[in-house]
């Protein structure tokens, strides 16, 4: 808009230029910055006034010096959104990045996105069919729904994601996903990966990819999850798709959310991240939902490595209280060979009751999911007493259900990467036949009426 | 003096800078060209510091600032129940109408709906000498709750006409000798408590129908209660618990920086909820704000101010309120994040230093009080509490904890365990019990206090003995202990337990839960007989009965059957004596 270009620079830190006497410019306007061998930089305003803008440049600061040519281009940081962004890949700035031609735009989009109205909300309760026993039985996943995968370094975290792309479904229509993948300072090789999987299903021409990898610039990343963002928003509310959005590593978003705060020399809160991590997340988190009068949703699936496996750091623990549950992975089931290696019992879906039961899934998945938690929790508890006292010290019940412990895992949780268990015959008749182990007197927790109905020995057919 | 113009020096994120004007702190002022609203929050040589309630994003440096001369206030009236605001009081039914599903900038709306006409009946008369607060009129809002039209604050006189008929809340529907007039409608700055004439001491509890609350850690009505605990440990479902099932007139439940969803579950349900008392649904009694995590956060700052001086109004009607703010500590981190942004100097974990005394201002306009026409209002707060990793030992739930007389500490262990409601019962407290226990004896029956005795009791002693057992197994206890824990089991899961989602059993009366527990001590009684006359105590414990009795909380007409269990119960424990 004006065009014109300044060389006004007082200050390079970190990620951050301070330059002044410059015409009025606007919050959140977006900058370009010409460097003296040619380079072009961009960066946006994140503090403005009379006598001094602070800009955030996405590439880094390297090579600026004071002769930087810094450009103010009128506007805010928008998309050129479209439906040919399905089948595409482009660069963590929302760039092709396949070597394919620029997206014509049929709108440009504000990334920042509007908050819904929470009155215009519609509650989430479509049940997805993700194929995993483990979440399908447990932690069910509904269209609309934000559940992120806990994981941590070494972790299959990306095997299920994939596994959950290629194989969510409804169970009575035949509606499809849109992929949306975002990749957040994730090696190539992770990249490669996804990729290849992508490939080989053929998912690749129904999905969009926005790419930054570990050596792109890391305050790029800060952006590169609003702009998946608002291709899906734009995908699920003016094109009625239903979009499946996978983002990863949210652990490298956050640091580099940390690094700005500290370029900013702002007052750090718990280890070092910025206080408003909480509403940054949120307003990445909280774009996911189904809204009224609207045929499209968004589902969001965040992966989020733990640093340290420790569930209360930071960065899981802001992302559960925002997220609708999480499905967590646990090194100690990855390490005793077991996959999907997921822990249901500090996993939760929040809104699993809106999607379950009657019309739904089946009228005894509730009891079903309580009585598999139950059985679960106490035969696991029990490993650590039979450490202590060994097992002649168990009454029968005990044994049982220390028993069924193993047994949940080695055939329950456990599946192959491509297996597909549909939620009626795969998963909850499975779930009833390993539960014949355990005597019914000690499976308080599921109802008589559908003990007589589905328990494979004990049925009144 | 008010239309005075300035004009923004800088913009930082929600905060804006203005020089030109001179305002008065706290002042609303309208910023930039599309008009955003934000609210003076600092004065500081010629610059007027500004927290804005909407996206600053676009905004420049020159854009023009424009003073209102009023302070941030709502306006109070008929029509604020069944309404769902946001952090400042736009109805988002009204937004959703100018700027569709998503929240747009630079609009206003008001509160109350201007044009709409209520049947005013006055029940004051000429000639009545009446002040402020004193009520002149009624009418009737939804179909359960009467709204009593009071004297706004600073008007009083003797009227000089007054008459029913159907107004609109602009309208005067009153004029005094003076020539001073009278409209439904009020204007109410929020961060000024409303006034009342006395504050008496809370004697009668607030009955939620949530066993562990009522029975173990009661709320009275007036009073204040925190509840902390990690994510999905089941804040959220316990603060919906008391919204829908506690015996307040008027409800104000405060969405306050946390999921949008959550505040969509409770629109979709609450029409369709009977409220057991008047046998009409909830929402007439509700009113909601909800000013979700990824809104403005200086509105979420500001709604549970808007919150609770809505509840104040419906007090000095003469109702009880109950005030539920989910999450308090998203409302500390909008105070964090502003006075970050004010390069204030921060106090503990980056918290501003007056974090403890704003957080005792606000639980402080919780109370019963005496209201300034003579009646009797409370308003009951409970404040959902979020510690960054669960650990209470962080400025939110610590400042919080000093001031409630209610801890209801949330525990991620029990959670884990699917026991619901997750209230750690070793470690919540109420310092209600003496104040309150009068009322039970007059109203449920006079040992309700000792048998809660017993009841809390038994856990400790659990506790105890779990410690033992962790070491040498439970088959080393000596048999009464034995079944000393086996009754503690009972109280655990027949008692504490408590399913939100069951038709059934997420609300129990507390007569009915005075039964409950009289029946788990009568079957400590009875197995004590039975075991000093031979009986086996693996045969005690599981005679069918007490599964009947346990079980039959899930089914409609507890109430009526109970007895009737407990002796079938009794008669079997009994019966394994010649068993043997
Ligand atoms: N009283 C209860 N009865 C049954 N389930 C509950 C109860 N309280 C909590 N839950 C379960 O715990 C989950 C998390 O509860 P929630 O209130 O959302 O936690 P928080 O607000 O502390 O994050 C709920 O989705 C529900 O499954
Ligand atoms: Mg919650």
């Amino acid at each position: 808009m004006t065009g014109k270009e300044y060389r006004t620079i007082t200050d390079v830190k970190g990620p951050l230029v301070f330059l002044n006497k410059t015409e009025p410019v606007a919050f959140g306007e977006i900058v370009e910055l010409r460097l003296t061998d040619g380079t072009l930089k961009n960066g946006q305003v994140l503090d403005t006034s009379d006598d001094q803008v602070i800009v955030q440049v996405f590439e880094g600061t390297a090579s600026i010096d004071k002769q930087t040519g810094i450009k103010f281009l009128g506007d805010v940081f928008k998309l050129p959104v479209s439906t040919d962004m399905i089948g595409r890949i482009l660069d963590g700035a929302g760039r092709p990045r396949d070597g394919g031609p620029a997206i014509v735009a049929d709108e440009k989009a504000d990334i920042i996105g509007a908050a819904i109205n929470p009155y215009s909300r519609q509650s989430p309760d479509t049940f997805i069919q993700t194929g995993i026993s483990a979440i399908d039985a447990c932690t069910s996943l509904v269209r609309g729904q934000k559940l992120p995968i806990f994981s941590a370094s070494g972790l299959p975290h990306n095997d299920i994601a994939l596994q959950i792309a290629r194989q969510a479904k409804l169970v009575d229509s035949d509606d499809d996903f849109v992929v949306v993948f975002c990749a957040m300072g994730i090696t190539a090789e992770e990249y490669n990966f996804f990729v290849h999987d992508l490939e080989r299903t053929g998912a690749l021409e129904n999905a969009c990819l926005f790419v930054n990898l570990a050596d792109d610039p890391a305050v790029e990343r800060l952006i590169t999850p609003r702009l998946a963002l608002t291709a899906a928003e734009y995908l699920a509310f003016e094109k009625d798709y239903h979009v499946l959005v996978i983002y990863t590593d949210m652990t490298n978003y956050c640091e580099s959310l940390r690094q700005i705060g500290a370029a900013r020399e702002e007052v750090p809160g718990r280890r070092g991240y910025p206080g408003y991590m909480y509403t940054d997340l949120a307003m990445l988190y909280e774009r996911a939902g189904l809204v009224k009068g609207k045929k499209g949703s968004i589902t969001q699936f965040p992966i989020l490595t733990m640093p340290g496996d420790d569930i209360t750091h930071p960065i899981p623990d802001l992302s559960g209280y925002i997220t609708e549950g999480q499905i967590v992975i646990s090194r100690e089931l990855h390490q005793k060979g077991i996959y999907p290696p997921i822990n249901v019992l500090p996993s939760l879906s929040r809104l699993m009751n809106a999607g379950i039961g009657d019309g739904k899934t089946r009228e005894d998945h509730k009891s079903v999911s309580d009585q598999l938690y139950a059985a679960y929790a106490q035969g696991r508890e029990l490993r650590g007493l039979v450490a202590i006292v060994g097992e002649d010290a168990l009454n029968e019940r005990d044994l049982q259900l220390l028993k069924f412990a193993d047994i949940f895992e080695n055939k329950f949780l456990r599946q192959s990467r491509d297996e597909e268990r549909s939620i009626n015959e795969g998963t909850l008749d499975y779930a009833w036949e390993l539960l014949a182990n355990i005597d019914t007197k000690y499976l308080v927790r599921l109802d008589q009426k559908w003990i007589d109905k589905y328990h494979p020995t004990e049925k009144k057919v | 003096m008010s239309e005075e113009n300035g004009v923004i020096y800088r913009i930082s994120g929600p905060v804006v800078t203005a020089v030109g004007i001179s305002p008065r702190m706290y002042e609303v002022v309208r910023v930039g060209d599309e008009g955003l609203m934000g609210e003076v929050i600092e004065l500081h040589g010629d610059q007027s510091v500004i927290q804005v309630y909407e996206e600053t994003s676009g905004v420049r440096p020159g854009e023009p600032v424009i003073r209102t001369g009023q302070t941030l206030s709502v306006q109070l009236g008929p029509g604020l129940l069944t309404k769902i605001y946001d952090g400042i009081q736009r109805p988002l039914p009204e937004l959703e109408k100018t700027m569709g599903v998503f929240i747009k900038r630079g609009v206003d709306a008001d509160g109350l709906d201007l044009g709409k006409n209520w049947d005013f009946k006055a029940t004051a008369k000429p000639g009545d000498s009446v002040s402020s607060g004193d009520i002149i009129g009624t009418v009737q809002e939804t179909k359960t709750i009467e709204h009593r039209v009071m004297m706004p604050p600073g008007k009083s006189g003797v009227i000089k006409n007054i008459n029913s008929g159907e107004f609109n809340v602009t309208q005067t529907v009153c004029t005094l000798e003076d020539g001073t007039e009278v409209q439904m409608m009020q204007k109410w700055p929020v961060r000024t408590p409303r006034p009342f004439t006395k504050k008496h001491a809370p004697e009668v509890p607030l009955q939620t129908g949530q066993r562990i609350l009522d029975f173990l850690f009661p709320l009275a009505k007036g009073g204040t209660a925190g509840i902390p605990g990690p994510f999905g440990s089941g804040k959220t479902v316990t603060q919906q618990q008391l919204a829908k099932w506690s015996d307040a007139d008027i409800v104000v439940y405060i969405g306050c920086g946390e999921r949008g969803n959550e505040m969509t579950e409770v629109l979709d349900e609450f029409p369709h909820l009977i409220d057991p008392k008047t046998g009409e649904a909830l929402m007439n009694r509700t009113t909601m704000i909800a000013n979700t995590s990824n809104m403005p956060v200086a509105a979420r700052e500001a709604s549970v101010y808007t919150g609770i001086t809505i509840a104040e109004y419906f007090r000095d009607m003469g109702y009880d309120v109950a005030l539920m703010a989910d999450s308090t500590s998203r409302w500390a981190e909008a105070m964090r994040e502003i006075s970050s942004r004010l390069e204030e100097m921060p106090g503990e974990e980056g918290y501003p230093a007056y974090l403890s005394s704003r957080l005792a201002e606000f639980y402080e306009r919780a109370g019963r009080v005496e209201t300034l026409s003579g009646g009797d209002g409370s308003v009951s707060v409970i404040g959902a509490v979020s510690p960054p990793g669960g650990d209470i030992s962080e400025p939110v739930s610590q400042g919080t904890l000093r001031i409630v007389k209610v801890f209801w500490g949330l525990d991620a262990g029990l959670a884990r365990q699917r026991h619901f409601p997750a209230i750690n019962w070793l470690n919540s407290y109420s310092l209600y019990p003496p104040s309150l226990d009068q009322w039970y004896r007059d109203n449920i029956k006079s040992d309700f206090p000792e048998i809660r005795t017993e009841i809390s009791a038994l856990l400790q002693v659990e506790a105890e003995l779990q410690e033992i057992v962790q070491l040498v197994g439970s088959d080393a206890l000596p048999v009464d202990q034995q079944l000393t824990l086996e009754v503690a089991r009972m109280i655990r899961e027949y008692f504490l337990q408590q399913n939100a989602f069951h038709d059934v059993d997420t609300y129990t009366d507390l007569k009915l839960q005075y039964t409950m527990a009289k029946a788990i001590l009568s079957f400590q009684e009875e197995s004590k007989k039975a075991l000093a006359g031979g009986a086996a105590l693996e045969d005690v414990v599981n005679v069918p009965a007490r599964t009947d009795l346990m079980r039959g909380r899930f089914e409609s007409g507890y109430a009526d059957k109970i007895e009737e269990l407990l002796d079938n119960m009794n008669k079997q424990i009994a019966d394994t004596m010649e068993a043997n």
